[in-house]
């Protein structure tokens, strides 16, 4: 790893390193009294690790010129066992959670330990942790196929999984001790935000540079959704987190908004993560990986189009229909529900270009899990986005938001959709990157397959009944004109469900397990085949299947 | 030329795209929510709004480090049952001193806006210690530490300055005070309670929150904060035509 890079980038990786270790030391020390302390610490170990890892091979000859002939994959294999990593262990922590709803005296005592700690521990191992390690490693792929190019030099990407995941690691550290600014999906305190916006500025110059360097003279469709998921991200992110800390000692900040501005600034943020981190960044992945599993091209390039601005612009305007009935004035939550029934549109135009790539290979998806991986995905995309289309309806809004079918609408959407179609593409992409012929034990995929898809139905099932009976239930009058059910009432109903949620979930658990340990043991097996034909960044050899997609002729 | 062909040409051009990115996705949030912030309407005038005192804001802050708010929001929704389960439907002003708000978006637990002075400082602290004391079928983690665990009140001061700087109309006289204002309002009969009426108003309450008056924990700081929710303005419960406007069908 180190020795691929050259004497130069080992010089700057340390000077950087350097650097990190400084700001970890300067926190450690502001900060000796409050937990951003331990955090400081922890940010100067990183920083120091980093710089004993690299004198390690500090002096290693330097890397023949050859490397330039061949793409650079070293950080999309780190993304790649990261991002299994964190799919175990967030999905571990997000069944506990939901054992504790079962039993709440599963948090054996502990502070670090109780429900309302540990769930953004789940949610930002998921999202953050699985979701963005599997797309800085995949964009880094596809990037450098789809454009017939290197990546511009060996450090940068280094330092955006490194950087990134450091972030990560501060966040769920943070919430164990109590760190978080209650934003939901924007939990990380002040000083996690500046790292992440670092990181995410080198990422996007990452992409802008690869693609100046580009020998296609069209950019992909899977790029426009790259680009799309890191350029609205860093908006998103730097909005929604202005803040003041109480001290640079202090790891709390107080948010520059408050009330109903706050409020809508926090969904117009919430609502556009689901967008464009777990919708933009998965379509550019689908995009890439099912036509070339399929082995055909993107059924249509102006439905492509369509989508990907439609998506790009709706999205934006449909934050609102999270305060449907509050205090948020009138007007906009009109317009959040407008916008959300209209992008079933490219929703659903997305979902169908997927669907219809897949003509004249059905018979690929039937005996190939991981191409049913990505199939299911397209399905689950079209079902979640018409079932967010209706919920964003004010009269339903009305029975379904604060209840369980808004947990059962975002696990549809993140299990059915998010996690299937990485799923498959890490199956696709982990014989690609180690040059094996395939996985370890198409068998064990087929049985992650089915422990998927089954936790997923269980889940979203178990929290849809839940969901609408605990709706029903607080609103409905007896004959007197009073309330029927106190709101214990309605706990004890969700009982069975919260038992019927926690086992799909577990189902879910086993199956990101099986796949763990055939990717590694993919990994580890020595190398059966030879590399995947034409993978070079020279023009005229690699990807004929995208190549119909992307040449479609001019109007 | 079509738009497909005019997208033919910009997807060579990565600055094109970038920016075409950028302005699009841009509308949304300009149209829905800059003039959240110019339109007066959007929050009502609250005269007797009062502030968090220094025990409050801290009890908050250690609602938000719980993630209380996860599964207890603080928004009543115009509905005729919310309205008749809760209380008043929650008004803008009344979260308008909170950076940030703590709406919530699940009830996994009922709604806490109006739950100030619903329940006695004891429940509250039976309820924190083990929720199954109280409601033998609750889901809510015990808290049983707060009790024991002192409230850090040296740097209260600076918490105000930041609030001051995001807009909390705190005086330099509360900063300098904050400290012993938060220690004063858990202890009734301390000589230093008369300062803490005069910097936040006479209906302050001051009492033994943890019901252990010579020590001032982390119980007493969250439980002072639940007792003053939906109390710092009166403003949703005086009539509907002076507190804005109303769908029908939701008169508290």
């Amino acid at each position: 790893m180190i020795a691929q890079l050259t004497a130069n980038e080992r010089q700057r990786a340390i000077l950087i390193s350097l650097a990190v270790a400084l700001c970890g030391l300067l926190l450690g020390l502001a900060g000796r009294d409050d937990p951003i302390g331990i955090h400081g610490a922890l940010i100067f170990l990183a920083g120091v690790a980093t710089i004993f890892l690299i004198g390690s091979s500090y002096f290693a000859p330097e890397p023949s010129d050859e490397r330039f002939a061949s793409y650079y994959d070293d950080p999309s294999k780190v993304g790649i066992v990261l991002a299994m990593i964190w799919v175990v262990f967030g999905l571990a922590v997000g069944d506990w959670v939901a054992w504790q709803l079962v039993n709440p005296d599963l948090t054996f005592g502990g502070g670090w330990s109780s429900f309302g700690r540990i769930r953004p521990v789940h949610t930002t191992s998921v999202i953050f942790g699985f979701g963005g390690n599997a797309l800085i490693a995949t964009s880094f792929y596809v990037l450098q196929r789809t454009s017939r190019a290197r990546l511009p030099d060996q450090l940068a990407p280094w330092f955006v999984l490194f950087g990134y995941n450091l972030f990560c690691l501060i966040a769920v550290t943070g919430y164990l001790m109590g760190i978080t600014q209650s934003k939901e999906y924007a939990e990380p305190e002040w000083y996690d935000d500046i790292l992440l916006v670092v990181v995410w500025v080198v990422y996007f110059l990452i992409y802008v540079r690869t693609l100046a360097r580009r020998k296609e003279p069209h950019i992909y469709v899977a790029n426009w959704y790259y680009m799309a998921f890191i350029l609205v991200v860093a908006m998103l992110h730097i909005v929604n987190n202005l803040a003041v800390p109480v001290s640079l000692g202090h790891a709390k900040s107080y948010s520059l908004f408050s009330g109903v501005q706050d409020a809508m600034t926090e969904w117009w943020y919430g609502h556009n993560a689901v967008a464009f981190f777990l919708t933009s960044g998965f379509l550019g992945m689908l995009y890439y990986f099912l036509p070339m599993r399929a082995g055909r091209p993107i059924y249509s390039y102006r439905l492509s189009i369509i989508s990907f601005w439609g998506i790009t612009f709706f999205y934006m305007w449909a934050g609102s229909h999270h305060l449907h009935y509050t205090a948020l004035p009138q007007w906009v939550q009109t317009l959040g529900m407008t916008f959300s029934l209209m992008l079933l549109i490219p929703s659903w135009a997305s979902a169908t270009n997927a669907l219809l790539t897949l003509n004249g290979a059905w018979h690929k998806v039937r005996d190939d899990a991981t191409l049913r991986f990505m199939m299911v995905a397209a399905v689950f995309y079209g079902l979640t986005t018409f079932e967010g289309s209706f919920m964003a309806i004010r009269p339903v809004n009305s029975l379904s938001h604060y209840t369980d079918w808004t947990i059962g609408h975002v696990h549809a959407g993140a299990l059915g959709w998010v996690a299937m179609i990485t799923f498959g593409s890490i199956y696709a992409i982990v014989p690609w990157l180690w040059k094996r012929e395939a996985m370890y034990s198409a068998r064990l995929v087929e049985a992650h397959f089915w422990l998927a898809l089954s936790g997923t139905v269980i889940y979203v099932f178990a929290m849809w009944n839940s969901g609408i009976i605990q709706g029903l239930m607080w609103r409905t009058y007896n004959e007197s004109g009073t309330l029927a059910y106190s709101f214990v009432d309605s706990l004890i109903a969700m009982h069975p469900y919260y038992i019927a949620r926690a086992v799909g979930g577990l189902l879910f658990l086993i199956g990101a397990c099986v796949g763990a340990y055939n990717v590694w043991m993919t990994i580890t097996l020595p190398a059966r085949a030879a590399e995947r034909s034409g993978d070079l960044p020279e023009p005229g050899l690699a990807e004929p299947q995208l190549a119909g997609a992307a040449a479609q002729p001019a109007e | 030329m079509s738009i497909f062909g005019f997208h033919y040409r910009l997807e060579r051009k990565t600055m094109g795209l970038v920016l075409g990115i950028i302005l699009v996705a841009s509308v949304g949030g300009l149209v829905e929510i800059a003039p959240l912030f110019t339109i007066h309407q959007t929050v009502e005038d609250a005269p007797d709004m009062r502030l968090y005192t220094p025990l409050e804001l801290a009890g908050r802050n250690i609602y938000i480090r719980e993630g209380c708010y996860a599964c207890h929001s603080q928004m009543i929704r115009t509905l005729r049952d919310e309205v008749d389960r809760y209380g008043p439907y929650s008004l803008a002003v009344e979260s308008k001193y909170d950076h940030p708000m703590l709406w919530g978006s699940k009830r996994t637990g009922p709604d806490l806006a109006r739950i100030g002075e619903k329940y006695s400082d004891q429940w509250h602290v039976a309820h924190l210690n083990n929720p199954r004391d109280v409601v033998p079928v609750s889901v809510m983690p015990a808290y049983g530490w707060l009790s024991a665990t002192e409230l850090r009140t040296d740097d209260l001061g600076l918490h105000l300055k930041a609030q001051r700087a995001v807009g909390v109309p705190y005086t330099d006289d509360m900063i300098a005070n904050a400290a012993t204002d938060a220690t004063a309002q858990a202890a009734p009969d301390s000589p230093l309670a008369d300062g803490l009426a005069k910097r936040y108003g006479k209906a302050t309450t001051i009492r033994a929150f943890d019901g252990q008056p010579n020590q001032l924990t982390e119980m007493d700081a969250l439980v002072a904060y639940l007792q003053i929710l939906g109390r710092l303005t009166n403003a949703a419960v005086k009539p509907v035509a002076e507190a804005g406007t109303v769908p029908s069908g939701a008169a508290p």
